[in-house]
């Protein structure tokens, strides 16, 4: 099917997602549940990876960065402005993206192939909305945090890199985190993370919501699911940047 | 009591259900029989709005249901329950919670009133003891009466039942088949069953529609589909050598 079927089915979709729950204290207790699997199951995995990550920087910085030119401090800036601006809300999105984007189209996929979809329509509950708008709003108001989170580790892993390496001594890389920061980039960091925490929801969501066949079907759905998933985020990252950052 | 009026519905250039009119009456097991891919799970889901029909229309005691709004079809929902072929049980919750879903979605009853209602349904299909249990836990038959159990919880009008009896063995199959007649008479329902299954037809079928390659090819009671002398529904019904011998009995 064509892409412009899939955008505009998509769209039909997601304005069921904005109907008007059923019942709001489901609708609560749902969204605190999800804040459970979307939010804090991925903390473990996005602390690791942040931690490593700014270490990695620092090294390969300090590495590059070894001109008598160019002041040390530099390193402590490029990682948190590596961070702050592409990694955290980025890289880490696309993380999630794979985690529990897959769990998403996954578990849609199979209620989807098991009538479980079907009988809640048939009870009268709009299903698109008592499933993905809970997702959604939870990594809306999850995934900000947890990026902040990422960013704090990724400069704590490079600071301990810069000490334990002998590279930055640690005086100068907090120098280096502090020297002329930009509160905007914060902003724009924040920004770009609500707009992919709604894709890496409701992409797989809708990929899942609409298989068909059997579990082969709900496999592929979830590997297609991600990968388009990935591709959106990029290109809304392009475009983000284009718009928030001239 | 509900009605279909000239229902027609394509899936692309395949013509499935073909100008079907049917009545399915109130208090009674209304089965729909037909080989596979004659169209009647299509026939269902168009009944309740699961597919759109292509023109047609479908009465639920005189409400046409294909010209309501969201909102209304949801009112229209809120009185019909589904038995679907593998039960759909949401696997994310126990018995009890799957069975209460429906009570705390469209009702204002408390916790407790919640939970005795479904324990009252729990113990009407005899499953007392399952609340605490998952679906993985439950075998095929104890699914398909958790699922009876959900459907019936909101008093239901109308009970849409997708072949009930598919991978259940004989003697379960009959529990089931059981089971729906009683509620149907017990909550004076209208009742739909798809089945491929002969003894069910026999069992519990009080009107019973054939459907053959999409159209509505012949209707009557259960004691009529075994005298019939329509040659489609002779090949489908006396298919099995058991139902060939049944036939041969019946000529003596």
């Amino acid at each position: 099917m064509s892409i412009f079927f899939h955008i505009g089915q998509y769209v039909i979709w997601m304005s069921r997602v904005f109907r008007s729950p059923e019942k709001w204290s489901i609708f609560r207790k749902r969204i605190f549940e999800e804040v459970q699997n979307v939010g804090y199951a991925s903390i473990g995995l996005v602390a690791i990876v942040s931690l490593f990550m700014g270490a990695v920087l620092t090294i390969q910085l300090a590495y590059n960065l070894e001109s008598p030119l160019i002041p040390l401090y530099t390193v402590g800036l490029g990682v948190r402005d590596s961070l702050i601006l592409e990694f955290s809300p980025t890289i880490i999105s696309i993380i999630l993206c794979g985690k529990v984007g897959s769990s998403i189209a996954g578990e849609i996929g199979t209620m989807r192939v098991t009538d479980q979809i079907d009988a809640l329509d048939i009870m009268g509950v709009n299903s698109t909305g008592y499933l993905v708008g809970p997702k959604m709003i939870a990594a809306i108001i999850c995934n900000p945090f947890i990026v902040v989170m990422s960013m704090a580790l990724g400069m704590f892993g490079g600071y301990m890199a810069g000490i334990l390496t002998g590279e930055v001594s640690g005086s100068t890389f907090i120098y280096g985190i502090q020297f002329w920061f930009q509160p905007f980039y914060i902003t724009y960091a924040l920004i770009k993370t609500v707009v992919f925490a709604v894709i890496i929801t409701t992409v797989p969501a809708y990929f899942g919501y609409y298989t068909q066949g059997g579990a082969l079907e709900v496999g592929r759905a979830s590997t297609v699911s991600v990968v388009y998933s990935i591709v959106i985020i990029l290109t809304f990252n392009l475009l983000l940047t284009q718009m928030l950052l001239q | 009591m509900i009605e279909v009026r000239n229902l027609n519905k394509s899936f692309g250039e395949h013509h499935v259900l073909k100008d079907i009119n049917a009545q399915f009456h109130k208090g009674q097991v209304n089965i729909i029989i037909g080989q596979s891919g004659s169209g009647k799970t299509v026939l269902t889901k168009c009944m309740v709005g699961l597919h759109e029909a292509d023109s047609g229309t479908v009465e639920f005691d005189g409400r046409n249901f294909a010209s309501m709004t969201f909102n209304q079809k949801k009112e229209i929902r809120k009185d019909i329950g589904m038995l679907f072929q593998g039960g759909a049980l949401f696997d994310s919750m126990t018995v009890a919670e799957n069975v209460i879903f429906p009570l705390s979605m469209f009702t204002d009853l408390s916790p407790s009133e919640r939970r005795d209602r479904a324990q009252f349904c729990l113990d009407r299909v005899n499953l007392p003891n399952a609340a605490h249990l998952y679906p993985s836990e439950l075998s095929g038959g104890m699914k398909k009466r958790v699922a009876i159990a959900r459907a019936i919880s909101n008093n239901p009008k109308y009970l849409f039942c997708d072949e009930p009896n598919s991978g259940l063995d004989p003697k379960t199959g009959l529990v089931i088949d059981q089971l729906i007649r009683e509620i149907t008479e017990e909550y004076d329902m209208t009742t739909i069953v798809i089945t491929h299954d002969m003894n069910s037809v026999i069992e519990i079928g009080d009107n019973i529609q054939f459907i053959y390659k999409g159209e509505k090819w012949w209707e009557g009671s259960k004691e009529e589909i075994l005298k019939t002398d329509n040659q489609e529904v002779i090949d489908f019904v006396y298919a099995s050598k058991f139902m060939k011998r049944v036939r041969a009995d019946l000529a003596k």
